[in-house]
């Protein structure tokens, strides 16, 4: 069980959080104009890396607050966590 | 007869506290201070249980948690009864009973017995093999197979115990107590860290704090009264605290680790009573400090499992520590300096030795020449090729190696033993480093695995760091500890230390034998019954893959995880496979490091307090009135009310006609409600609501159908437009938390320019819903002054009252298809509110309805349940809902899915309406539908999802989803049953007032 740093309240026990999956998806604006392949890619694509990924978690049983995650999947180890709308750290 | 073998006062048994306790039925006598092995071994009872497979008679092999074989049933019969618990941890109390496990009918003879002759026909993958063919009798086999399969029983009554969890937070853990753990545990305390000592055993200081000997000196003192010293020192420090009888389970990432703690194992069990059993400790250490010390590595030859053979370590510490003797003709066999240990240890307390058998030739050391000394006659260069003896070990056969250790030569020598001490070197305990993540490195010099790189703040030292003499340990743990607690100096620089020990060792992994290998047993894993021979022949079978082989011959897999001999199973197959044991790898190590009961698992979470339930403000009524309860999530909702010991079909039946015929009362106070405001809630609800928001007045109500982003019905509910800006939402009981969850993932994520809170109610309003033809009068009694026309207050709006003094929101809303009003309060009014409906309602038969009348009354009117009637593959024109689904707005969650290749198909499951040829025969709900039983395979077309007989229609009803159902109005189907088959008609969903006149009756 790791350790994950909110932005909001502070390093707390994952059993708070709760992942959602994949960061920096956004949902397409004109959803409407999109073939069903495209709609597919938005819907259904993942891309469940072994290694750095960059993901959704919330805060369920805290602050209740969405932020992003950059973990080593291959061994839980967190790089970055910051909030929604910033910008991924490139390094 | 027995004989008494205990040898000398040993300090650590306290021979004034004289312990009776029963092995197998037997009264037998130990002292304070003994485990149930040592106590047996002092009563010279080796042979404690029959092997797994064979049924091989087995003694006591070590003298701690690695034991293999030595596996006991505590308190038989009894609830405290616990199966495969290891002899050589127990500690003795008075009362204490324990007996052999996996023999029948005793541990002397057993029947079981019959597969040792039978074990050529044994071999390993034997079951994967035999009862594979025919695979019908598969079943007939694994009767068979479960009834001689398992070691002990567990217990059949609750268990009489408590148990806990507790949180523990430290800057320094540090994982066993021995010379290394004590050294780093009081320079941790020191250093001002906040530290934690576990130690699995009862005693502080390892194997070194029965040491006597003038080898093994620090400072010019004996190393264990040195050690001693240490010991009591580190007692003072208030940072320091140190729990024994604590075994450190699992060792996860980020220094989470899992500890059992025992307290009362080691009392009598009347004395148990109300006192906490096993607490499991959740450890956050900032720093770990891992000294698990080694484990001695067995040797492997033929029949080296009778009993009478020990561990030489094991036989040194049951001497030295617990003062009892083996064996009276003891020999020992080694391919190191150890045993010479136990050579010396033995021959002060007096015990006989008879020989010594090293398989290195040309060795000397002041050890061996001490032992030369003590005229204990040696054999270099000879290995053990057979011993003797059914029951306990009799005799031995030796013969000489060749220079390459490959190959016996010469003749056999018999030397007779009543015991036989092995020492096949040390193996670094690195369980719990790997299981943190760590990688190992092979060291080649000595044929030993040890920690590498780290996966978190954390070094191993002393022995399981492979530094396994006490010259390295004291020169290697204080530079260690300076580095990775960041400290200038440590107690420990500049020691003085004596240490005799060679470190040469000769590591034969499988030692040669005169005959070929198919005729011997050399046991690798003692537990499973996993020889070399077994190894060998999945190697030839074409295995490769150590996690393969050990499958295959099970090596590895007993509840000891193979701690003796896992290394040598790697040993033979990379000697037999020629690939390099640093390549090879090692299995998996896994949590638990010693099984753990299931009582430290589950902690206090056990019988209501295994889960929470939630009440409703009204819980009380509904248990006065005899309801019965329904588990909706975690809410107890009201199920049914039997009256007069009605069977629940009958209630339901009534309470169904009184909803229709007069009125009903409903707690609806489960259903989640969720408060939405600020300047873009209305465009929010078009976000996420397939139906239009924007137009809905004031004080007015609207249905809503809710999508996951792929089309699916997630959700449904009535939201009620309290302000401009302002919305009650109400929800599924069961969706709440992720109906809420989902919005707020949405508004944070995807829209963070809308301004809308949200914040969940649900608990802070009662809800009771009044329905029925005379629902207006009996509300109308409870709010006076509010005017009930339906010109003031129509179907779907609401209003903001009082009653009494209490505010209210009042709901013109129906799941039923009836006229009916929604009462919401604060909570804690919600009974006397109730209350009041009951009393305004007793003239016209007001009757309180549960769950099932709720669901029998809205599948009347057709109305869907989601999550009974939908699972998430329902579009709401699946449904037949397509009246809901905004034609206009241009974009809402799921629409873009609506209209997907898939979701257009015709063919897609769709709510129908079924109605059974005979109108008494009621479905069975998850029944399948057919149309053609003649056709095989039977083509399924779908199912039931809810089935009712209807009391105000006097028929059966049901719907269900059928492929391309919406087109099959008036078509019959079929609905196999196991006797029966049974016609159904696909009719309109809507079955009871498709008018809707009942709304405003």
């Amino acid at each position: 069980m790791f350790l994950i740093n909110c932005p909001y309240c502070g390093e707390r026990e994952q059993s708070e959080f709760k992942a959602g999956g994949e960061a920096h998806i956004i949902r397409p604006k004109q959803p409407t104009e999109l073939s069903d392949d495209q709609w597919a890619e938005y819907l259904f694509m993942r891309k469940n890396i072994k290694g750095i990924q960059f993901e959704r978690w919330v805060h369920t049983h805290g602050c209740r607050k969405w932020f992003n995650v950059v973990r080593d999947t291959s061994n839980d180890i967190i790089k970055a966590v910051y909030k929604m709308g910033e910008k991924p750290p490139t390094k | 007869m027995t004989k008494n073998l205990r040898v000398r006062t040993s300090k650590f048994i306290d021979e004034t506290y004289k312990i009776s306790f029963k092995f197998d039925g037997k009264t037998y006598y130990g002292y304070k201070g003994d485990t149930l092995a040592s106590a047996l071994l002092a009563n010279d009872i080796h042979l404690v249980g029959r092997s797994f497979k064979y049924h091989r008679p087995r003694g006591i092999m070590t003298a701690g948690s690695e034991e293999p074989n030595a596996i006991v049933q505590l308190h038989k019969n009894s609830s405290r009864t616990e199966p495969n618990v290891r002899a050589t941890e127990v500690e003795i109390y008075e009362g204490l009973e324990a007996s052999s496990q996996n023999c029948w009918p005793s541990v002397n003879f057993d029947i079981g017995g019959i597969n040792n002759i039978l074990s050529p026909l044994l071999p390993a993958g034997f079951y994967y093999k035999t009862f594979m063919w025919p695979a019908s009798f598969w079943e007939k086999y694994e009767y068979f197979i479960r009834k001689s399969a398992g070691l002990g029983k567990s217990p059949t009554m609750p268990d009489p115990d408590i148990y806990e969890h507790k949180y523990i937070h430290c800057d320094v853990l540090v994982i066993g107590a021995g010379i290394s753990g004590i050294i780093a545990a009081k320079t941790a305390a020191q250093n001002g860290f906040k530290t934690l000592l576990v130690d699995e055993k009862p005693y502080l200081g390892g194997s070194t704090i029965y040491q006597n000997s003038e080898h093994f000196k620090i400072n010019n003192q004996i190393s264990s009264s040195w050690l001693e010293k240490e010991i009591n020192e580190i007692k003072k420090f208030k940072n320091l605290e140190i729990k024994t009888r604590t075994s450190i389970a699992a060792f996860h990432g980020y220094n989470f680790l899992l500890a059992r703690e025992n307290l009362t194992d080691h009392i009598p069990l009347e004395q148990r009573n109300n006192k906490t059993r096993q607490r499991l400790l959740k450890i956050r250490a900032k720093k770990v400090i891992t000294a698990t010390g080694s484990l001695e590595r067995p040797l492997i030859f033929d029949n080296n499992d009778r009993p009478g053979i020990l561990l030489s370590s094991a036989v040194e510490k049951y001497a030295n520590l617990y003062g009892v003797a083996c064996g009276e003709k003891n020999v020992l066999f080694t391919n190191n300096d150890s045993a010479y240990e136990t050579a010396i240890s033995l021959h002060q307390k007096g015990i006989n030795i008879e020989a010594i058998i090293d398989n290195r030739e040309e060795i000397d050391s002041k050890l061996i020449r001490e032992t030369e000394k003590n005229n204990i006659k040696i054999y270099k260069g000879y290995t053990v090729v057979n011993t003797y003896g059914y029951k306990r070990i009799n005799k031995i056969s030796i013969m000489q190696l060749s220079k390459d250790g490959q190959k016996v030569v010469s003749s056999k020598i018999s030397i007779s033993c009543d015991c036989l001490g092995i020492s096949g070197g040390w193996t670094p305990a690195v369980h719990l480093f790997t299981q943190s993540g760590g990688k190992l490195k092979f060291r080649d010099e000595d044929q030993v695995f040890i920690p590498n790189i780290y996966s978190s703040d954390q070094i191993s030292i002393g022995s399981c760091n492979g530094d396994f003499t006490l010259d390295e340990i004291l020169s290697n743990v204080p530079n260690s500890l300076r580095e990775f607690l960041n400290i200038k100096k440590t107690d420990y620089e500049n020691l003085e230390v004596r240490s005799s020990f060679n470190k040469t060792k000769r590591n034969i992994w499988l030692l040669p034998s005169d005959k070929v290998i198919g005729k011997t047993k050399p046991f690798v894993d003692y537990q499973n019954d996993a020889t070399a021979k077994d190894i060998k022949l999945a190697l030839r079978e074409g295995f490769r893959s150590i996690e393969h082989v050990k499958r295959y011959t099970t090596t590895g897999m007993g509840t000891d995880q193979g701690k003796l001999g896992n290394m040598h199973a790697l040993g033979i197959i990379s000697e037999t496979a020629g690939s390099k044991m640093g390549e090879l790898g090692t299995t998996t190590f896994r949590p638990p490091y010693t099984p753990l009961t299931f009582g430290t698992i589950v902690g206090r979470n056990v019988g209501e307090y295994f889960d929470i339930f939630r009440k409703t403000p009204m819980h009380d009524w509904h248990v006065q009135n005899k309801a019965e309860f329904e588990n909706v999530g975690q809410w107890k909702r009201a199920w049914y009310y039997p009256q007069n010991g009605e069977s629940m079909h009958d209630a339901v039946q009534r309470e169904s006609k009184a909803a229709r015929d007069s009125a009903g009362i409903l707690d609806a106070s489960t259903l989640g409600k969720i408060d939405i405001q600020g300047t873009d809630a209305s465009e929010f609800l078009n976000r996420v609501y397939t139906n239009a928001w924007s137009k809905l007045a004031i004080g007015k109500c609207r249905y809503g159908l809710m999508l996951n982003e792929d089309g699916m019905v997630y959700d449904d509910g009535v939201t009620t437009r309290l302000g401009e800006n302002h919305y009650i939402m109400t929800t599924t009981t069961g969706g709440a938390a992720t109906v809420l969850g989902k919005l707020e993932d949405y508004l944070q994520t995807e829209w963070p320019e809308l301004d809308v809170y949200l914040t969940s109610v649900t608990d802070h309003y009662a809800t009771i819903s009044v329905c029925g033809p005379n629902s207006k009068k009996i509300v109308s009694q409870v709010i006076p002054d509010l005017n009930f026309s339906d010109e003031s207050f129509p179907h779907m709006s609401f209003k903001n009252t009082k009653i009494d003094k209490i505010k209210c929101r009042v709901m013109r809303i129906s799941f039923t298809g009836e006229h009916s009003y929604e009462i919401n309060v604060q909570a804690n009014y919600g009974k006397s509110v109730w209350e009041k409906c009951m009393e305004a309602g007793k003239e016209f038969n007001i009757t309180p309805y549960g769950t099932e009348t709720m669901h029998l009354l809205r599948a009347e009117k057709g109305f869907i349940i989601v999550g009974q009637d939908t699972d998430a593959t329902m579009t709401p024109i699946d449904l037949q809902m397509d009246w809901i689904v905004s034609k206009k707005k241009y974009d809402f969650i799921g629409k873009r899915s609506l209209y997907r290749s898939d979701t257009i198909r015709e063919d897609r499951k769709q709510l129908v309406g079924l109605l059974t040829e005979n109108p008494d025969e009621v479905l069975e709900e998850g029944a399948q539908i057919v149309a053609d039983v003649n056709k095989s395979p039977i083509e399924m077309l779908g199912h039931v999802t809810s089935s009712y007989y209807s009391p105000n229609l006097k028929k059966s009803i049901a719907l269900g989803v059928v492929r391309g159902g919406k087109n099959m109005i008036g078509q019959k189907l079929i609905i196999p049953m196991e006797n029966k088959k049974i016609n159904v008609t696909v009719a309109d969903p809507v079955f009871l007032d498709k008018e809707n006149k009942r709304l405003n009756a």
